[in-house]
């Protein structure tokens, strides 16, 4: 995706080129394009005249940064303990193998990227699956099928 | 000026200053590594750790980053403190056995054997480079990428920034690049090398010296 210098400089004009409000700049940047792409970057490092590496490095150290194109579903599954006992790995294969990708990948149609968490806070409802922030507990291997229609319109394999 | 003790010895210091620096104005030497007078402390290696009680309290705080205090009671060379500076240079050899200043470091301090698994990462992040090249370049075209153990140096999407001078400065500070260990096989992480070669010995104008003697002599900094 080429990026829209435009964009990225009417977003960081928003912040009023504020040094302060990086994070912001980079989460504004992350929903318009659902990632963070590295002309982006380089635009807002030119205008709030600070070094790439201290874009770069925040970028790299929140995990709700990407520097790699996401797709356009967020399928997180909890690992945390209490989901695990409950049966998430079970769910993560089940996940991995109908989408064909390895947790952090992104499908080929850019529909859906696969991530792991470590505990999204509400363990009664476990395994819980989170797609797009929207929670599906109790989500087993034969749960799978069924959530994931709900964001591909057709059947997933 | 304030008046602390350090060693046994009642020193005045400028308000403001650090407990290494007041050491070092008296010639007590505590072994540093992330600590360089032309940049500002960081306190990420705590080789400087001391011990440092005010009333009953002690504890151990890294002496590069701790401001002097009226009436501090400063240990750098106490049973404890020995310890646990040992400790601390065995975990940095076991994430980068190569650099001859950690392994000199061990050698002087008596280090027979690094008790974690070793795991070569060639660098301790101590900071030096990044901060050699911010504030001494004012460049800033190397930083800390990722977190946690992933945690590395390097430049932005690994391509050489255009802020980048090529002085050289930052391979010239590491204390892994510049003053690599060329030991060919390390056993239990140690070269052992400079120990046998170059007895530490004692420098006969201080004592309590933590630099090792070696073939050239002194290192004077």
């Amino acid at each position: 995706m080429k990026c829209d210098c435009a964009k990225v400089a009417a977003i960081t004009s928003k912040y009023k080129g504020n040094r302060d409000s990086l994070v912001s700049i980079l989460q504004d940047i992350q929903s318009e394009y659902r990632y963070l792409p590295e002309d982006a970057l380089r635009g807002v490092a030119r205008q709030l005249d600070i070094p790439m590496i201290q874009i770069y490095g925040i970028a790299t150290f929140f995990k709700a940064f990407s520097l790699k194109p996401r797709g356009e579903h967020i399928v997180s599954i909890c690992m945390g303990t209490a989901c695990h006992v409950r049966g998430a790995p079970a769910t993560l294969d089940e996940v991995k193998r109908r989408l064909g990708i390895e947790p952090g990948e992104t499908t080929e149609d850019m529909r859906f990227t696969l991530e792991t968490v470590n505990c999204v806070g509400a363990c009664a409802l476990g395994p819980i699956v989170v797609v797009d922030g929207k929670y599906h507990g109790g989500t087993g291997p034969a749960k799978v099928k069924k959530t994931l229609k709900k964001y591909t319109g057709r059947a997933i394999t | 000026m304030v008046e602390l003790t350090i060693d046994g010895m009642r020193i005045r210091a400028l308000e403001g200053a650090t407990v290494l620096e007041a050491a070092q104005e008296m010639g007590i030497v505590i072994p540093t590594l992330c600590h360089h007078p032309g940049l500002s402390p960081y306190g990420a290696c705590r080789v400087c750790i001391v011990e440092v009680g005010k009333g009953d309290r002690r504890s151990l705080e890294a002496s590069c980053t701790l401001p002097v205090e009226h009436g501090q009671v400063i240990l750098t060379n106490s049973e404890k403190v020995r310890k646990q500076r040992k400790l601390i240079v065995e975990l940095l050899i076991a994430s980068c056995p190569n650099s001859k200043t950690l392994q000199d470091m061990a050698a002087n301090m008596g280090i027979n054997r690094i008790r974690f698994r070793i795991r070569d990462r060639g660098c301790i992040l101590c900071g030096l480079c990044v901060r050699y090249c911010k504030e001494q370049m004012k460049s800033g075209g190397i930083g800390f990428t990722c977190r946690g153990t992933s945690r590395m140096v390097a430049t932005a999407f690994e391509v050489t920034p255009e802020e980048c001078r090529n002085c050289g400065g930052c391979e010239w500070i590491c204390p892994v690049c510049e003053r690599a260990c060329t030991a060919g096989n390390l056993i239990d992480g140690l070269c052992g090398g400079c120990q046998n070669l170059a007895p530490v010995e004692t420098c006969p104008v201080c004592t309590g010296c933590s630099e090792s003697v070696g073939p050239q002599g002194h290192k004077v900094y």
